[in-house]
């Protein structure tokens, strides 16, 4: 079998982020950066299948900039074979139906049997581009998945819905969106980022792919949200209760 | 032209998602058509019909989309999406799973979770767990957009739309249903219940999510919800999460319990009308956010809540 994995790099989920002044953005500079946590999800998985079936490759790819290169490392060290970054000249976003038409073209190249990519980036929340991906490809998608399960020539996706859970069974090949409960990924040992740095990491470029990368949506402007402010404390459970029902009535 | 609201729904019910999407769908303009595209789904349509503002709801039936399968209803909206410029669905599950899909196929970005519509082609939209807002603009001739519903009211009642049948596009046949394990529950669902009350990682264990948090939930109507890290540790279902990645509410009342308020749960619950917190921790950052905190043990104080909730007649 061979997997694909599409990686991000992204501002790190620890960090409390800035919005720029001018509304022209978020405050990139001096930022830690890390992949995106569900794409780390995603690297883990297709790890665990590789080691369930060791004749299994692992494609890792990330779409961004030179610096994304790191992204991709830290993927390698998790246990990919090896690495693509379709290099971008600038910081620009690219939007997820850009980013899966570049997916696509190297799904193209490179016929995996299953395309592992996380469920959203907790940059821009889009929540777009494993599905953009399965219908460009015309494959079956299996978005928020906490259990993965390849038999034969399918995969039984467990998803995460409103209501609980659902399974559902995909021919192959077939993309797959992870969720948080599918894995912990595991913390890449010294010896396994000291070996990603000998594999081989690929560098495109999206002209290569024949894809245009130009934004189709305008972002007039970038604000802080409204601020909530901080409220009171109260002494006891009497006078909240107290409280929630004269003061706030919402009991 | 006219917008096509793609509907959350079972079959049987009408998912209360769809009033909201409905109300951004007005803000919008233009004539609404609802999509019911399921299997033997009348009382979905006839709910549907009832909403004020609906135009008239489409009914696609077969078999192949009785189970929402992502791959089927996308080949169906895509097959109705010539006589539309808007097309646009909750951000449920579903809409999240169907709607990118359908925007692919028409080639189209879409515009994810809005908040705010500001005119017809301009909206707002949360990123970054809702730490800054983006107002964005689509140069695209059709808009494929998807609702954050605790942002917008539901619609009312009263309407009376036709309902009108419309092929279903042929099975595509790459995907099929295997089964469900859904969470039966007799209280409000969490994206529509008018009080929530959430339990974290200091509830210690499930059973006191039992214990403590469902007598209370029971008294009030409310809903019950839980931080990724109670999720995460098993005490709860996966429906239960609030957060950036879970649920998005934004009830009348809030009760956060044992949660100390990660970045990532503010960005699901921070919309809610009145926030009150318990925690032990008095630096809990749950508290910055909170209109009434009490810094207490959760052990004594919710039982001291549902007595005092008895004495005041809830």
């Amino acid at each position: 079998m061979k997997i694909l994995v599409a990686v991000k790099r992204v501002v790190d989920y620890a960090v409390k982020i800035r919005v720029k002044a001018d509304g022209s953005g978020i405050e990139l500079a001096n930022v830690k950066m890390s992949m995106n946590p569900f794409d780390e999800i995603a690297v883990e998985e297709a790890v665990r299948i590789k080691e369930k079936d060791p004749a299994t490759e692992v494609v890792a790819v990330s779409i961004g900039t030179t610096k994304s290169q790191e992204t991709l490392r830290t993927a390698l060290a998790i246990g990919a074979d090896r690495a693509i970054l379709v290099e971008t000249a600038d910081d620009t976003p690219v939007e997820p139906l850009a980013v899966a038409k570049l997916l696509r073209a190297v799904v193209e190249q490179e016929k995996p049997d299953l395309v592992v990519l996380g469920k959203q980036a907790i940059d821009d929340d889009s929540n777009q581009t494993g599905q953009m991906l399965a219908a460009l490809l015309g494959w079956a998608q299996g978005t928020f998945a906490s259990k993965v399960v390849p038999e034969g020539g399918a995969v039984n996706v467990t998803r995460e819905v409103d209501g609980g859970l659902e399974t559902v069974k995909l021919t192959l090949p077939a993309i797959v969106t992870t969720d948080l409960r599918l894995n912990e990924p595991r913390y890449p040992s010294l010896p396994n980022i000291m070996k990603a740095k000998k594999k081989p990491l690929d560098v495109k470029k999206p002209a290569d792919y024949g894809v245009d990368v130009a934004q189709r949506l305008k972002v007039l402007k970038t604000t802080e949200p409204p601020v909530r402010k901080a409220g009171v404390k109260v002494a006891d459970v009497a006078e909240l209760v107290r409280r929630l029902k004269t003061e706030a009535g919402v009991i | 032209m006219a917008i096509l609201l793609v509907a959350d729904h079972s079959n049987s019910a009408l998912g209360a998602s769809t009033g909201k999407a409905l109300t951004a769908a007005k803000a919008i303009g233009g004539d609404v058509h609802v999509l019911i595209a399921g299997h033997a789904a009348q009382a979905a349509a006839e709910a549907a019909s009832k909403l004020d503002g609906v135009a008239k709801v489409l009914v696609a039936d077969a078999p192949h989309l009785a189970n929402g399968l992502a791959e089927e209803i996308a080949a169906t909206v895509v097959s109705l999406a010539g006589n539309y410029d808007t097309i646009i669905a909750p951000a449920t599950a579903s809409g999240k799973n169907v709607l990118p899909r359908v925007a692919a196929l028409l080639d189209v970005m879409q515009i994810s979770d809005i908040i705010k519509v500001v005119s017809p082609d301009t909206f707002e939209r949360p990123i970054y767990a809702g730490n800054a807002i983006q107002t964005v603009q689509s140069t695209e001739a059709k808009k494929v957009i998807t609702v954050r519903t605790a942002a917008f009211a539901a619609a009312s009642e009263g309407g009376s739309a036709p309902i009108e049948s419309v092929s279903a596009a042929p099975a595509v046949g790459i995907s099929s249903f295997v089964g469900a394990e859904l969470t039966k529950s007799d209280r409000p669902e969490l994206t529509a219940a008018k009080i929530v009350i959430s339990g974290g990682r200091g509830m210690g264990n499930g059973e006191n999510f039992k214990t403590y948090i469902e007598p209370i939930a029971t008294r009030l109507g409310a809903a019950m919800g839980a931080s990724r890290a109670a999720v995460d540790a098993g005490f709860v279902p996966n429906d239960l999460q609030v957060g950036q990645t879970g649920k998005v509410v934004a009830p009348e009342l809030y009760v956060a319990v044992g949660i100390s308020g990660a970045i990532q749960h503010l960005a699901g619950m921070k919309d809610s009308k009145v926030i009150v917190a318990i925690n032990k921790d008095a630096e809990a950052p749950i508290f910055q956010v909170a209109d009434y905190g009490l810094v207490a043990d959760l052990f004594q104080a919710l039982p001291e809540l549902d007595a005092e909730l008895g004495k005041a007649g809830l």
